[in-house]
């Protein structure tokens, strides 16, 4: 994760869209145009059948957010978007690590790292092993760290994915717009 | 409305009529020749006007929207078709103009594959629409249809895109049209929220030097009685932005000017005095706001507006309307005091007396062999009593037109605002004779830009369109040549433009031209021309070497505005 500039902060940005061809590049291009970093972004389905959640990881000026996180709602596709920081959400991340087999064999180092790490291998091969780690990216980094005196051979990490803590539900977000509307 | 076993072309064609549009601004082209097919079937109720350049067709329907206060619509085929209406429709975003433009684009079975004149339209007009759409089987053209035009003209209006694969256009179904009133995922306009509403008349109630800025919002919405009421009522001085010109008569005693880098003099030093700022349906563009740090930081400040995404973006608001112009003032008029300021209004009139002295005077003073601009356009607008409809270009002509026409009717300004389009003046000026045959229409153009879209000419002398051209020729690219004349040592690179014999060139299009060069004639040709029952080209020589003051000079604030 890249360090943050001057005046800048990391928010997670939910995006609530219908599930449209075009859309993604809509909601790039807001922070491109503005060249503004994205981190990570991971789409997929709702609860909510033809609803598809954009997470977005950014980095940007506290009084810009807001007005970036309007653009994005202005989208005739997009539903409502939300932004926060690390403290008002739950998250995690996902990586895979790819190892030689050997490296497991006649030691029980690698196998120590992985149990500390609440790891877990998901596939054995003859050649290769695959490690699985959920967390946050400091917590995969580490693991990643730790194993890679070992050879690792390849090494993933998904985007963050993320659960707003405050209850409020979206229909309830999306009664009020309708509230607000007139059409 | 309803057709069993039409084509999608016809369909197209069908929906366009549902939605009641007249006329189309367009060129054919391989890929939407099906479209063109069943468009001969209509002719005798959609009139097609065969543009000479698809930038001509986006232009002349945005010209088009502004006077009919509805979408206007635009027709290219693939690939060049459709990328040549791409600054057309990056004018229209910027300045909320209401288009539609439909693009024929090649079979689904090709897409992606660099088939001959594939573009891909979707993607390169993605940041430039509003909304965007690839038809690829005829039986989505009817609701695309539906929902372009509901999208370009609702809430903030805009451009939107409509890209039909071939295939979709050839293909038969049973056609049926409803008109969409609502989607799931847009709000383009909220109520008005009655707490900032009183929020708001108390601040304005409470103000002791109030100021009002209009811009293109309050046209689109139709605001222009209420703000008049507004301004009567509660005493407040009004300007305007450059794309509200004409939303409130110049000779409207609360009207003090217009904003922005060659306004008056009054409106921008005296937004750094006013306690309340109440800017209404206007978006603080650069330059009405000259450097951010330097603009109205004294003045409390009311946004009136449709669009969510406006709010703080460029100025920190007190309290924000969201809401449709005319609605939130309707609201608000019952709240307001009335009041008069006549030492505030007193300090507008002080700046006007310093403009008229310093800069005024001079423009129209006689003292140069040419003519200048600023005299042409003052004759201009004595001789139209300020009611015909100004399209203008981009340049000094623009600045002096919108700075010395008198405009004293609604929806006569038609200019490219936010993208500053040369060649936006002939074209559009074309689309707002169509959209308002009633109406006298000048198109004021320099000789630079003119030359960007001269060939609509064409479209002039085909379809009898009795445009008046009004070409200010001072030789240069004058605005350029202005900045480098004042920030770059008048060291004038390229800005010497050698022209045709533009008199010769309208009469090869069968329009009747005149040049004039001298005072003199003046008159009695700009009467010639607005007379002229026909098409008219009148090329006026003015000073070569003229500027355009007041200026505020970019990165400045806008109590550092220059008179000369
Ligand atoms: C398409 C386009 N290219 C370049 C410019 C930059 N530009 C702004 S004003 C101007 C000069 C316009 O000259 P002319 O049309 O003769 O009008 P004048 O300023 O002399 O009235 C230029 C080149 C522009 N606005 N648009």
């Amino acid at each position: 994760m890249q360090a943050l500039e001057e005046n800048q902060q990391r928010y997670t940005v939910s995006i609530f869209t219908e599930d449209k061809v075009g859309l993604l590049s809509r909601i790039t291009a807001i922070f491109t145009r503005r060249k503004i970093n994205v981190d990570s972004l991971t789409v997929s389905e709702t609860e909510n059948k033809g609803i598809s959640r954009f997470t977005v990881v950014i980095r940007t000026a506290p009084d810009r957010i807001g007005v970036i996180v309007r653009q994005i709602e202005k989208q005739v596709e997009v539903l409502k978007a939300f932004y926060y920081n690390d403290e008002q959400i739950v998250y995690q991340e996902l990586a895979l690590y790819k190892m030689p087999t050997e490296a497991f064999a006649g030691s029980q180092v690698v196998e120590k790292i992985i149990r500390d790490n609440y790891a877990r291998v998901i596939t054995i091969e003859p050649e290769f092993i695959v490690i699985e780690k959920t967390g946050h990216e400091e917590e995969t980094m580490k693991l990643f760290n730790e194993l890679k005196p070992y050879g690792v051979l390849s090494f993933v990490r998904s985007g963050r994915i993320a659960i707003a803590k405050p209850m409020k539900l979206l229909k309830v977000h999306l009664e009020e717009l309708e509230n607000i509307s007139a059409f | 409305m309803e057709k069993k076993g039409i084509s999608g072309a016809e369909a197209v064609v069908l929906s366009l009529l549902a939605e009641g549009v007249e006329c189309v601004f367009g060129y054919p082209g391989g890929a939407i020749m099906p479209v063109y097919d069943a468009l001969y079937d209509y002719r005798d109720r959609l009139q097609h006007f065969l543009v000479r350049h698809e930038q001509g067709a986006a232009h002349a329907a945005q010209g088009y929207a502004r006077v009919q206060r509805r979408a206007g619509v635009c027709m290219a085929t693939s690939g060049p078709g459709a990328t040549n209406l791409i600054t057309g429709i990056a004018d229209a975003m910027i300045d909320s103009t209401p288009i539609v433009c439909i693009t024929g684009q090649v079979g689904k079975h090709l897409l992606g594959t660099d088939a001959f004149q594939e573009t891909d339209v979707i993607g390169i007009s993605m940041p430039i629409t509003k909304w965007n759409y690839q038809v690829t089987r005829a039986e989505e053209i009817p609701e695309a249809i539906a929902k372009a035009f509901y999208i370009a003209q609702s809430g903030r209006p805009g451009p939107v895109l409509i890209d039909i694969t071939k295939n979709a256009q050839t293909e038969f179904f049973d056609f049926q049209y409803r008109k969409c009133t609502k989607i799931r995922s847009y709000f383009p306009k909220r109520k008005v929220d009655l707490s900032s509403v009183e929020r708001a008349a108390d601040l304005i109630n409470n103000a002791e030097r109030p100021f009002m800025l209009i811009g293109q919002g309050v046209v689109l919405s139709g605001a222009q009685a209420e703000v008049k009421e507004m301004a009567e009522k509660a005493g407040i001085p009004v300007a305007s932005t450059l794309l509200g010109l004409s939303a409130m008569s110049v000779h409207h005693p609360q009207y003090v000017g217009y904003l922005g880098m060659h306004g008056n003099y009054g409106p921008n030093v005296l937004t750094n005095e006013c306690d309340v700022l109440i800017a209404v349906g206007m978006r603080f563009d650069d330059r009405v706001t000259g450097r951010l740090d330097g603009y109205a930081k004294q003045a409390k400040v009311i946004h009136i507006e449709i669009d969510p995404a406006e709010i703080d973006k460029n100025v920190k608001t007190e309290v924000a309307v969201v809401a449709d112009a005319k609605e939130a003032l309707q609201a608000l008029l019952p709240l307001l005091e009335v009041k008069r300021y006549p030492e505030w209004m007193a300090k507008f009139k002080e700046c006007d007396a310093t403009e008229r002295e310093k800069v005024i005077l001079k423009d129209f003073a006689p003292t140069t062999s040419l003519p200048k601009m600023a005299e042409v356009i003052h004759m201009l607008s004595q001789l139209t009593q300020g009611k015909a409809i100004i399209a203008t270009d981009v340049g000094q002509h623009q600045m002096m037109a919108t700075r010395y026409y008198e405009f004293d009717e609604p929806y006569s300004n038609i200019t490219s605002g936010g993208l500053g389009t040369m060649g936006f003046c002939l074209p559009a000026a074309i689309g707002a004779k169509v959209g308002r045959p009633d109406r006298q229409v000048v198109a004021v153009v320099g000789d630079g830009g003119f030359q960007m879209t001269l060939q609509e000419l064409g479209v002039i002398m085909q379809y009898n369109i009795p445009v008046k051209i009004l070409v200010l020729n001072n030789n240069f690219l004058g605005m350029v040549r202005q900045w480098q004349q004042l920030f770059f040592d008048r060291r004038y690179s390229s800005v010497d433009i050698q022209n045709p014999d533009f008199v010769k060139l309208a009469e090869s299009y069968y329009i009747p031209a005149r040049r004039v060069d001298n005072r003199e004639e003046l008159g009695e040709a700009l009467e010639e021309m607005l007379n002229s029952q026909s098409a008219y080209f009148l090329e006026v020589m003015v000073e070569k070497e003229d500027n355009v003051f007041p200026m505020v000079p970019a990165g400045a604030s806008v109590a550092e505005i220059r008179l000369e």
